[in-house]
């Protein structure tokens, strides 16, 4: 099968005199080299330039909260059963009294880690959730020294409660 | 007075020269990663300063901050004394070089030409071979293996390719019957020599590219096969040494190359213009040709991939030897028939 039309059939053929002189293979080869110096580069240069995002793509993951702030997670294990890398680790914990604004369910997560080290960023826990609770977003995991920072905690995976600091997933939402 | 004011010229143009071969080494390193990244479609260092243009500054201090350090059982005196010789040889070099015409000030006549030695030829290749000590001493003194074998393996191409590159200059000497780099210079005030020894420019020219190290020369260092070669166990400045003489040396050698076979200072049309703007001309000409040549050493660089060891002996012994030594009696038949 035959992918571009580049490819060029080998052999092992003896090499005539000119080939072996190697001079104007070279010489193509310069040209080759040279024509490229006036080629648009393909950099991004990226802290300042970043480069967008396919729809698909699967980054760092989003607890969501509810239109009036309260967050969607039940705890319910779904997430972390469904996690192939078993990243996910939960402590459920009742609501209490006067907690109606902060968890929409009676159970809430009072803790929910995910190894960032061990996730492969495949999405089940996406697929798993019933409560439209996680999400996976454009955002980069970023880089650590420590191996504990990577463990990310509640605080850094639930969204801010304020709607400006609010995260868009209505990209990955559509198939629902 | 008169020897006194061209002793005090020579110094100055020493000190000059030492300064230019340094500041175009240094700016060698960031044209390298620039073509480079010209040729691969990148962009190159852009972070220090306008256009990435401190980034030699850059390197030089990172290079001198870094941690120094000296394997056990290594020859203290020795292990210092590599790099230092590798630099010394390199920097030696362009000392017999003419950069220009004679210029005459208040009737004394200056040549741009730090030492106007009789065998000049000569000792470029005298010290060029010097620079095999450097490196032969630097790995050998690392008490390591890996350093040892990558010095053997640099030294000996260095030697091999010095015969080829020796033998394939003289037809040039016979032609200008000198060794004086001057006359050779100016016996190409007609016709540059390129054209008169085509096969023995490219003869020289490869041999340059394995003399200085450079790609497809480029065996003395493999991270592959030798971890990195003969300054493995370099750290720091001592390092830097080591890789900033490859840099002079293919900035002296562009110089040698520009001299023996492009016509030096010479340029088409010199005798249209009066002597004095002539002269300066001159000296931008040359340094014209030596950066087209520096340019010409990444070009090739970005090209060609490197020799097989086997390859490299059976390239400098039984292919470039036999036609160099075929080209003097070619050329020694012809000038003894006219
Ligand atoms: S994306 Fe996959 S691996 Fe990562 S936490 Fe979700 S289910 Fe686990
Ligand atoms: S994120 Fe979804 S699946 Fe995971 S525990 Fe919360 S509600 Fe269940």
């Amino acid at each position: 099968m035959q992918l571009t039309n580049r490819s060029k059939q080998v052999s092992n053929k003896e090499m005539t005199f000119s080939e072996r002189m190697y001079l104007p293979a070279i010489a193509g080869g310069l040209r080759v080299t040279f024509s490229h110096m006036f080629k648009k580069s393909a950099t991004v240069q990226y802290p300042e330039q970043v480069r967008e995002h396919s729809a698909v793509f699967r980054g760092q993951h989003v607890l969501k909260r509810d239109a009036e702030g309260r967050e969607n997670c039940t705890a319910c294990g779904l997430c972390a059963v469904a996690c192939p890398a078993e990243a996910i680790t939960i402590v459920a914990e009742e609501r209490k009294k006067g907690e109606e604004h902060l968890y929409r369910e009676e159970k809430y997560a009072a803790v929910y880690d995910i190894n960032m080290l061990r996730c492969i960023f495949c999405g089940l826990c996406e697929e798993a959730c019933p409560k439209d609770a996680i999400y996976l977003t454009d955002r980069i995991v970023t880089s650590n020294y420590e191996r504990a920072d990577f463990i990310f905690h509640k605080e850094d995976l639930v969204e801010a409660v304020a709607l400006e600091g609010r995260i868009d997933i209505t990209k990955r939402k559509k198939d629902k | 007075m008169i020897l006194l004011s061209i002793l005090l010229f020579k110094t100055g143009l020493a000190f000059t020269l030492f300064l230019i071969t340094l500041g175009i080494a240094a700016y060698s390193t960031y044209f390298e990663r620039k073509v480079a990244a010209f040729m691969q479609d990148r962009v190159g260092p852009n972070r220090a300063g306008p256009l990435g243009l401190l980034q030699p500054i850059a390197d030089g201090v990172k290079m001198i901050f870094k941690e120094e350090h000296r394997p056990t059982g290594s020859n203290r005196i020795l292990f210092i004394l590599g790099p230092s010789i590798a630099m010394l040889t390199a920097l030696m070099t362009t000392a017999v070089v003419p950069w220009g015409k004679t210029i005459t000030i208040g009737g004394t006549a200056y040549s741009l030409q730090v030492a106007d030695i009789n065998v000049g030829i000569l000792y470029v290749f005298g010290v060029v071979s010097l620079g095999v000590y450097g490196i032969l001493i630097g790995g050998w003194s690392s008490n390591n293996k890996y350093s040892l074998l990558g010095a053997v393996r640099a030294s000996s191409q260095m030697i091999s390719y010095e015969l080829a590159m020796g033998l394939s200059i003289i037809p040039i000497i016979l032609g200008s019957s000198s060794l004086q780099l001057s006359d050779i210079v100016t016996s190409q005030y007609e016709v540059w020599n390129i054209f008169k020894y085509p096969l023995g420019f490219l003869i020289f020219l490869i041999c340059a590219f394995a003399e200085t190290n450079r790609t497809p020369f480029d065996l003395p260092e493999c991270e592959t096969e030798l971890v990195g070669g003969y300054h493995t166990e370099y750290t720091s400045m001592k390092l830097g040494f080591f890789l900033f003489s490859e840099y002079v040396n293919m900035f002296a050698s562009s110089a040698v190359i520009s001299t023996l076979f492009f016509g030096g200072y010479h340029f088409p049309g010199m005798s249209l213009f009066p002597e004095g703007i002539a002269a300066i001309l001159g000296i931008a000409v040359l340094f014209g040709k030596i950066i087209f040549f520096i340019f010409f050493f990444m070009w090739i660089r970005w090209t060609i991939p490197r020799f097989r060891y086997d390859q490299l002996m059976h390239l400098g012994w039984q292919v470039l030897m036999p036609m160099a030594i075929l080209l003097i009696v070619i050329y020694g038949a012809i000038f003894s028939f006219i």
